[in-house]
């Protein structure tokens, strides 16, 4: 049974609210694993569940009611997320969403800093800082709830995952009792504990602030960074010397600052720092095959909750959950689900067959072919009697590449912008470039 | 199913020969067998009747080659002088009996092998001629390294009485020891087959010869192959048992055979595929160069490609691929077969 606090907001008769949000979004020279999706659109916008991926962070942060203002930081160009944004504008009035362009890359910290007066505006409390390429139910508001109770200075979104595959992520040691952040280590080695980082970070303004111009100013007094501990084991590599870097670079470099390297670890020591343990789904959206999971997880939530977007399940033609935007054109004959997305102006032939995929905008399947753990591509076509498959991942796995003949290939197939497949064409296990035709069976290839 | 009786193009392999054996005016056949006899028995009587002729089982209890069987059957073989056809029943071709005895007859000789002209002489026994003779063989030469020719031995023989007595009751060679000792004597032809051959022993080469006889059906015109005017017929060669069913919306052919009972779903696409007596490939499926076995089950979606053979009630779950998978009777598979493997 936990303990359930009540949680008041303080008292705040500021404009702005007591709680802002940002949604870190990366830049182009970013997101290079989610190629060759993100060739064409900007990892943060490519749909999943039939909306941008962080149109989900954004419907998070717009159930806490405290937030009125929400920043995306990041190094696109400014017109990226301008229809984005006006269009979230229409779907959230309480929320005034601005973007805020890093014009080189800080480093998830430095973009905050860098931004702290804008943000700092309206003398906001708390600060809810988003990675947006994770994928959970971002439960916000059972964050808050700790930070209240608690009275902590900073609150990090945990999840546990298998022993093996924690060494991939942030690991965080905690006090199981009063679920204090003890250490904090970013991809450590050996292993340390199985209660990993999500990107997810809630702080006191008056906290993160002060951490990171801590860390910047640590950073200055001594620019080549200590990358490790010094231990026994790596006493020559511990103090890595950037002497081939000219000054320029060095100084550049030394402005990029990240939450997860730079400032978790001292926040453990220093700071009232608490992890909230989420029980939900998360998984990360880092290659372009995450996005099959994401999507299925996303779905998934959004059956449960009885979202009406959701396409009503029907025997034989519809397993839900299944999205179809309503530009799609579906034929009733053709069959869709588990964990489905079809994208606008779409069109799914008669008797087609499309399970765990994403069909994107424009894109056609013809009579009869088959479409499983795939992404189709933006005005990519399947021929008839197609077949175009990937190969699921286990339900717990957080990796989207598996072993076949001892050789390591993509699992979820993936058709880049207008990929044709001819008809009675067989695709397993590829990722396949923008505008290649496929005119004969292929497996366990990248086509340039 | 002894091999005998699975159906090639619809009708059972050794019916296809005891009807050209019929035909050519023979009255006594001998199948030597080395298993199962009892189940053949059924469909031997029936075919005794249909034809009026004699259908002898001879059984072997251990192996004896492939001329130790001759002598088994020695008792019918003699019954009078006339001479004897002797086939391997796993081949396939238009069987020119008829010709065969009248130029066996003609030349006078203990025997004549039938030889079909190949491609590539060097994967086979090759058939070598005396100089200056049209057909009295000189010599076999075994996957020759040269050119020496480019006839084989097709596996049909008419042979004269007399042959037997060359031939010893213990396992022993027609082709490795009768034969060469029957050239040696200069008493040996060879006669060329016309049209199509094909030993269909192996599944593959069912396969293709399951093509090969369905395009000699097309080229003789025959009333049997279904016509190419339909709409799901795509390509021709197509040979669909009048009892079975096919769904809307299919795309069949070229060279695809359908079997008594079978039924095809919507949408489904045949090409180079066997479907035998009572199996069922539903909806959407995609199948080429697959026997899919009697009473088996194709899955929606499925797709089986590459010498993929299916036996007895065997299971294809939805939406699974198999490629060159070879499944033992009474399975389900429920998972890919990416790579050609047996499952048992």
């Amino acid at each position: 049974m936990s303990l359930q606090v009540p949680y008041h907001t303080k008292a705040n008769g500021a404009a702005g609210g007591a709680t802002k949000a940002v949604i870190l979004v990366g830049g182009a020279s970013r997101g290079t694993r989610f190629r060759p999706l993100s060739l064409d659109v900007p990892k943060p916008l490519f749909d999943v569940a039939g909306h941008p991926i962080i149109w989900h962070c954004l419907t998070a942060v717009a159930k806490v009611p405290s937030i009125h203002e929400v920043y995306l930081i990041g190094y696109y160009d400014e017109s990226v997320f301008r229809d984005f944004i006006k269009d979230a504008a229409h779907e959230f009035p309480q929320l005034t969403i601005k973007y805020l362009r890093e014009y080189q890359a800080l480093g998830t910290a430095g973009g905050l800093y860098h931004f702290r007066d804008i943000i700092l505006k309206g003398r906001p409390e708390r600060l809810f800082v988003l990675n947006s390429d994770v994928c959970c139910s971002f439960p916000l508001g059972e964050m808050l709830r700790l930070f209240e109770e608690k009275d902590a200075e900073a609150v990090i979104m945990g999840t546990r995952v298998s022993e093996d595959a924690a060494t991939n992520f942030g690991c965080i040691v905690s006090d199981a009792h009063t679920r204090r952040v003890l250490h904090y280590v970013e991809k450590p080695e050996s292993h340390i504990s199985n209660l990993i980082n999500c990107g997810v970070y809630l702080f006191s303004t008056e906290a993160i602030f002060p951490s990171i111009r801590t860390a910047i100013k640590r950073r200055t007094d001594r620019p080549n960074r200590l990358i490790r501990y010094p231990s026994a084991e790596n006493l020559e590599s511990s103090f890595i010397a950037q002497a081939d870097e000219d000054d320029e670079e060095s100084e550049k470099r030394s402005e990029v600052i990240r939450l997860e390297q730079d400032i978790l670890s001292d926040m453990a020591d220093s700071k009232q720092f608490f992890v909230y343990e989420t029980q939900d789904f998360w998984r990360q959206i880092k290659t372009a095959g995450s996005a099959i999971p994401a999507n299925a997880l996303y779905l998934q939530n959004a059956w449960q909750s009885g979202s009406p977007e959701l396409a009503q399940p029907q025997p034989n033609h519809i397993i839900a959950p299944v999205f179809i935007h309503p530009t799609a054109r579906v034929d009733p004959t053709a069959k869709l689900g588990p964990n489905v997305s079809i994208g606008p102006r779409a069109v799914v032939g008669a008797g087609a067959r499309v399970k765990e995929s994403i069909v994107l905008e424009d894109s056609e399947i013809k009579h009869d072919a088959c479409v499983l753990y795939s992404i189709i591509g933006w005005n990519s076509r399947v021929g008839a009697w197609a077949r175009v498959e990937g190969t699921p991942t286990p339900v717990t796995s957080h990796t989207t590449s598996i072993i076949k003949n001892g050789v390591k290939v993509q699992a979820i197939t993936i058709l880049g912008k207008e990929c044709a497949v001819g008809d009675e064409v067989r695709v397993q296990n590829c990722v396949c470039l923008p505008f290649k035709e496929l005119k004969r069976d292929v497996a366990n290839e990248v086509i340039m | 199913m002894p091999k005998p009786l699975v159906e090639f193009g619809n009708k059972r392999m050794i019916l296809h020969q005891i009807e050209a054996l019929a035909a050519a005016g023979v009255t006594d056949i001998v199948l030597a067998v080395n298993y199962r006899p009892e189940i053949m028995e059924k469909y031997l009587a029936e075919y005794e009747k249909q034809f009026g002729i004699n259908i002898t089982i001879s059984i072997e209890n251990e192996p004896l080659g492939t001329a130790g069987p001759l002598k088994l059957a020695e008792e019918v073989l003699r019954k009078d002088d006339t001479p004897f056809f002797v086939l391997n029943s796993d081949v396939t071709c238009e069987y020119p009996f008829k010709e065969l005895a009248a130029f066996h007859k003609a030349h006078g000789d203990e025997g004549t092998i039938v030889v079909t002209k190949v491609e590539e002489p060097s994967k086979y026994g090759v058939v070598v001629h005396k100089p200056n003779h049209p057909s009295r063989i000189d010599r076999f030469v075994e996957k020759p390294v040269q050119f020496v020719g480019n006839r084989i031995n097709a596996g049909i023989y008419i042979l004269n009485p007399s042959v037997i007595d060359r031939i010893e009751l213990r396992p022993t060679s027609i082709e490795q020891e009768t034969f060469p000792a029957m050239v040696r004597d200069g008493q040996l032809h060879s006669f060329d087959l016309e049209g199509f051959w094909m030993d269909v022993g192996q599944p593959k080469d069912f396969l293709t010869g399951t093509c090969l006889y369905l395009s000699s059906l097309t080229k003789k015109g025959s009333k049997e192959l279904a016509p190419t005017t339909l709409p799901y017929v795509h390509g021709g060669n197509v040979l669909i048992d009048p009892s079975a069913k096919i769904g809307k919306n299919c795309r069949i052919g070229p060279n695809v055979t359908i079997g008594p009972n079978v039924v095809v779903g919507d949408g489904v696409r045949l090409q180079r595929c066997v479907l035998l007596e009572n199996s069922k490939v539903k909806d959407h499926a995609w199948v080429k160069s697959t026997i899919v076995g009697w009473n088996s089950t194709v899955g929606k979606w499925a797709r089986l490609e590459n010498v993929t053979v299916l036996g007895d009630d065997v299971t294809i779950g939805d939406e699974i691929y198999v490629n060159g998978g070879s499944v033992l009777p009474h399975k389900t598979i429920k998972a890919n077969v990416d790579v050609p493997a047996i499952i048992m």
